[in-house]
């Protein structure tokens, strides 16, 4: 992984007006995401990681400070940064092939009817979806739908993933195929992701970094180097140093969880 | 088994209706035969005409609910869409809304006399206020997430609207229509008493004012059919262009 420097936020601040005033959500994060990395964010629910990944999205500006993609401000989403969400957002009135296709076939990212067929194919096939082009989504499980959100996310070479608890919604077992099928695609196309997780053990299986983020407002608490060589695999979880790992960051993780019980009570 | 449960229902409501004035709890003088009401079913088929009164209905409703549904869907949407639109708009649709058609009918004569005008401009004002009101709701409850989806992909404000919130949209569309038709059919009869010559409204005042009991009945059941077939069709229709919703039964 090279050190060459793509997403910078430097003093970030965001506040929200509530009926009780301002209510501010994050304070002061400067962090770097740089080009092919995997970095986490964990932090309590409620806590601010949303909103972190809602201004680099684009869906939301800073109060204050700044927030640069290649040196020029985020204004507004784009293709180039794929989002995730927990609710998966597969379109229902597409077929599955034409939600991975549906990137395409806008002014953005245009490509002829053949061209989008061929680069939906190839992503049925790299995310374990095939015989499934034709389904209605209301025909696919959780996890199922959240590789054919993926898949849409590739489809249009969105250099970023943006996942915003992507499998919070699905069950250990699908969970834990959906994070090595995320890691294999990963291996194959190349992409810089920035992922919310409430699971230390996700985070570190997954990251190259894992940033604790403090109870509201949100700020770095930390940010902890994951020394795992990638391609990962499944053994590593069984590996010592990822149990001694993995106990040291929960129980950072856990003193903010403490702290942000104690702020909504 | 399936044509059983189809029919089985209205064979136990004609048996009661044969049932019931044979018990004497109701003469039977007020209550015709099913079989004397088909007999005038036939009667008005073949001398006066029936056929005429259902088209002229069917039209008036059609006519109507088309009308008030392509200004309500447009109207629906502002209003489902921008908040500040509904907040100054909402008590003046749900005010207009609660007044029945026929309370109107004294005011449709003066303004719009008694001829065909009057009587679309009544289906008019019922099928758009109860589409707007769906419509309206619908739209209300359109999942953000989905545009969400689309901007990030690079979708544009009118790609949005034309391949994400149109879509959205139809299902609100159909049911606005299903539930329209029901109030335009409700109140067909109420506009026919303007003056109508013709017409299945006309047909059950006309035989109202000679106490002809036994063609009130197939006038009101021809109601209920033609209602119930267009309710089908379009019920069909929405299975047709819905099949990507999730339903809770086919």
């Amino acid at each position: 992984m090279n050190k060459n420097p793509r997403i910078v936020l430097d003093k970030v601040r965001k506040e929200f007006d509530t009926d009780a005033g301002k209510l501010l959500v994050v304070d002061g994060v400067s962090l770097t995401i740089n080009d092919g990395e995997f970095i986490s964010f964990i932090g309590p629910s409620g806590c601010g990681k949303t909103t972190i990944m809602n201004m680099i999205a684009g869906f939301q500006q800073p109060s204050a400070g700044a927030i640069e993609l290649d040196g020029k401000p985020i204004t507004a989403p784009g293709a180039d940064r794929g989002v995730i969400f927990q609710d998966y957002g597969v379109f229902p009135w597409l077929r599955v092939k034409d939600n991975i296709s549906f990137g395409l076939s806008l002014k953005a990212n245009y490509a002829s009817r053949p061209e989008r067929d061929r680069v939906a194919q190839h992503y049925i096939e790299l995310m374990g979806l095939r015989g499934f082009e034709n389904a209605w989504p209301k025909t696919l499980s959780g996890g199922m739908r959240q590789r054919v959100a993926l898949a849409r996310a590739y489809a249009v070479k969105s250099e970023f993933l943006l996942m915003d608890e992507p499998f919070g919604a699905l069950d250990a077992q699908t969970r834990s195929v959906m994070q090595d099928l995320l890691l294999q695609a990963l291996e194959r196309e190349g992409k810089t992701v920035a992922l919310i997780t409430h699971s230390v053990e996700e985070a570190l299986y997954l990251s190259n970094r894992v940033v604790v983020v403090t109870a509201r407002p949100a700020r770095v608490r930390t940010i902890i180097d994951v020394p795992f060589a990638y391609p990962r695999r499944e053994q590593l979880h069984r590996s010592p140093q990822f149990a001694e790992l993995q106990y040291q960051v929960h129980a950072i993780v856990m003193r903010e969880y403490e702290n942000q019980q104690r702020l909504s009570q | 088994m399936r044509a059983m449960t189809r029919v089985l229902p209205w064979a136990v409501v004609i048996g009661l209706w044969y049932l019931i004035p044979a018990t004497g709890l109701v003469s039977q003088a007020l209550v015709p035969t099913p079989w004397q009401v088909l007999k005038q079913f036939w009667v008005h088929m073949t001398t006066k005409s029936l056929w005429l009164d259902m088209l002229m209905s069917f039209m008036r409703v059609g006519l109507g609910l088309s009308l008030g549904i392509v200004l309500a869907v447009p109207v629906g949407f502002v209003l489902g869409w921008y908040r500040p639109a509904r907040t100054l708009i909402d008590p003046l649709v749900n005010f207009f809304r609660a007044l029945p058609p026929i309370a109107l009918i004294p005011l449709v004569i003066v303004y719009f006399g008694i001829d065909e005008l009057a009587k679309v401009v009544m289906l008019f004002w019922a099928a758009f206020f109860s589409g707007v009101i769906v419509m309206y709701e619908g739209i209300v409850q359109t999942n953000p997430l989905y545009v969400r989806v689309a901007r990030t992909l690079g979708a544009t404000d009118l790609e949005i609207f034309r391949r994400i919130i149109i879509p959205l949209a139809i299902p609100h569309v159909l049911t606005a229509l299903r539930v329209a038709l029901g109030v335009c059919w409700a109140t067909l009869v109420a506009s026919e008493l303007i003056a109508a010559q013709r017409g299945l409204g006309a047909v059950i005042q006309n035989a109202s004012n000679y106490f002809q009991i036994d063609i009130i009945y197939m006038g009101i059941i021809c109601i209920g059919i033609i209602a119930l077939a267009m309710d089908r069709l379009l019920r069909i229709l929405t299975a047709r262009v819905l099949v990507w919703q999730d339903r809770l039964a086919a």
